[in-house]
Order: structure tokens, then sequence, then C-alpha cells
């Protein structure tokens, strides 16, 4: 396979080096702030996952492999999914229904707001995680 | 006519153009995008019906994601769509009468925006989310008391559904654990290759 030259895509490059830092940040801001705005996990999963696919786009796969290995993209679907259904057994352990944050905390309130952190932040990791395979599924073929 | 409505109908006017365009166009690469416009004029039809969540959804995955995962599906294939056979009446009938009969369902439906609608005179659901869910679960988007809290059960479901979307695509593309490294591609997946003749707007 003959190699190209990297030089071509100097200035998209230099960009999305800028750029990659601030979109994560937006997608933290996303995944945190869902409380008080619009956003929660499933936008801020994706928006996290933008980031690391930009960087795929324009530095190739294997640069962004290394930086998110597959293997570790893995774990982390999973790892989402377990948060969400964890959070649910820990409240039933609480002697709470499923999912019913209120055992979480001696207050109500602070239990949901626990619970929902929670939750929202297993939806954010399995859809970044999906995301990202997906492109690198998509992308490694060819 | 208030502008909120002549946006929405504007932007509904939008979409069916790009819906048409979808349909019309052979070249995959440009109805790819077209599918991206036709998401981001969706969100902007919710912005202005002010589901701004949904709205959010809706740019960052179905004009943002979709399209990156639909030109990567193009890597596969060419470029331009292989000329149907003959399309037979029976099909346009049957489509038809499915669109019709879709249409007709909505005839039930109560009048957008309209404040007597089941869903927002019934006493646990809107009433009931937009009155109490500051005491009984706190945040102040209710949008997302109701989506990780009331319906966190749904939203698990939904967690689940992206969870094997994931793993399906991993299990039919195959993602390989350990890839020898001399097999990945050296240039980046924007480079195109310098052959003569090669087409040049290809993506990988």
């Amino acid at each position: 396979m003959k190699s190209y030259p990297r030089q071509r895509h100097r200035v998209l490059q230099v960009v999305t080096r800028l750029l990659v830092p601030f979109v994560l940040m937006f997608g933290l801001y996303v995944q945190f702030h869902g409380d008080y705005g619009p956003g929660g996990g499933f936008q801020a999963g994706v928006i996290f996952a933008t980031a690391f696919i930009l960087y795929g786009l324009i530095f190739g796969l294997q640069r962004t492999r290394r930086v998110l290995p597959p293997s570790v993209l893995r774990w982390l679907m999973a790892l989402g999914v377990l948060l969400y259904a964890g959070t649910g057994v820990v409240t039933m352990m609480l002697g709470g229904n499923l999912l019913d944050y209120d055992a979480l905390a001696h207050d109500p309130l602070h239990g949901q707001h626990w619970g929902i952190f929670a939750v929202e932040l297993g939806v954010g990791i399995t859809v970044t995680a999906v995301m990202v395979s997906l492109f690198y599924g998509f992308a490694s073929k060819r | 006519m208030s502008l909120e409505q002549f946006s929405i109908a504007v932007l509904l006017t939008f979409l069916a153009v790009a819906a048409i365009g979808i349909i019309v166009l052979r070249d995959l690469l440009a109805a790819v995008i077209l599918t991206g416009l036709y998401s981001l004029i969706a969100a902007g039809a919710f912005v202005v019906m002010d589901a701004m969540d949904v709205a959010f959804t809706e740019a960052a995955v179905g004009s943002g994601i979709s399209t990156i995962l639909f030109l990567g599906a193009l890597s596969f294939t060419k470029h331009d769509q292989k000329p149907r056979g003959n399309d037979s009446w029976l099909a346009l009938l049957f489509v038809v009468v499915t669109g019709g009969l879709l249409i007709y369902g909505t005839l039930d439906m109560p009048p957008y925006g309209s404040a007597t609608s089941p869903a927002q005179t019934h006493p646990q659901l809107a009433k009931r989310f937009i009155e109490q869910s500051g005491d009984e679960v706190g945040p102040p988007n209710i949008v997302t008391s109701v989506l990780a809290s009331y319906r966190g059960y749904d939203t698990l479901g939904e967690t689940v559904v992206v969870f094997t979307a994931g793993v399906a695509v991993m299990g039919l593309l195959g993602l390989k654990r350990r890839r020898p490294e001399e097999e990945l591609p050296e240039h980046a997946p924007g480079d195109t290759p310098h052959e003569p003749g090669h087409d040049n707007d290809r993506m990988t």
C-alpha cells in the first residue's frame, strides 16, 4: 500500500486539533447540565463520539485506535448499560422499587439527583462507545 | 396564521422537498447528504415547536452521526444506485393505500398545540409533570425528570437497544480485537489517492 503525504490536510489537521478539546468539553457540558437545560446522556454521548470520529476522519483510524482502542470500547459499551441497570439493582437492595431513586439517599430529592446522574452517565458511556465502534466498524472495512 | 405556524409550514415543505429529492436522486452520496439536511430541517421544526431536547437529539444523531455512518456504509459500495427494473403498479398502489391509511390515522389526533388533548389534561401526565416534578424529582428540565426518573425503565430499554445495535453491527462487520498494525491503512480516510482516473470525491 502506498503512503500518502499528511501535509495535504495540514489546515484540517490544525483546525481539528484545536476543535477536539472543545467538542469534548461541550459533550461533558451537555452530559452534566442536562438537568438544567436541553441535553442528557444520549446527546452528550453522540457529541463525545463525534470528537473521536472527527479525529479519526482527519488523522486516520490507526491513531484514533491508539487513543481509544476497540477493546476498551467493548468494555465501555457494557459498562454503561451495567451502570444503568446496576443503579436499578442498588435501589432495589436499598428497599425501593427498580430505579426508584428515592431510596438512594435520606432526602428523596438527593436520591433522585444521584440516580439521574448515574443513569445519564450510563447512557452517555454506552452511546459514546457504540457510536465510536460503529464508526470503527464501517471505516476499517475497505 | 401566526409566525410560528408559518415557520412550521415552510419547514415541513422543505422536508417534503428533501424527501422527494432523496427518492429521486440516483447519486447515493448526494442522497446521503440530503438525508443529513432532512434531519437538520426536522431539528429546526422541533425548535420552532419548543421541543429543544428532541431537536438537539435530531441534530446530533440524525444529521451528525447518521450521515457519517451512511458515508461509511457508502464506502463499501458504489456511489450510484443501480437502475431499477420496472416499477410495478401493484407496489405503487400498496404504497398509496398505506400512506392514505397513515394519514387517516392522524385525523383522530388532537390539533397541534391543543391544550385539551388527553396528554395535557390527564392528571397523571403533563399536569403532574409540570406541577409536581420539581418537588418529586428536582431538575428544572422536566424532560430530564420524565426521561430519567418517571420513565427510567423505558430509558433503560432504550440504552439496551443502543447496546444491542452496537453488538449486532460489531458482529456483522467484525470489529477485530487485534488487527495487525501493518494491515491498517497508512493514510487518513480523508486522503484521496493520487491515481489517474480515480474519482476524487470518494470518502476512502
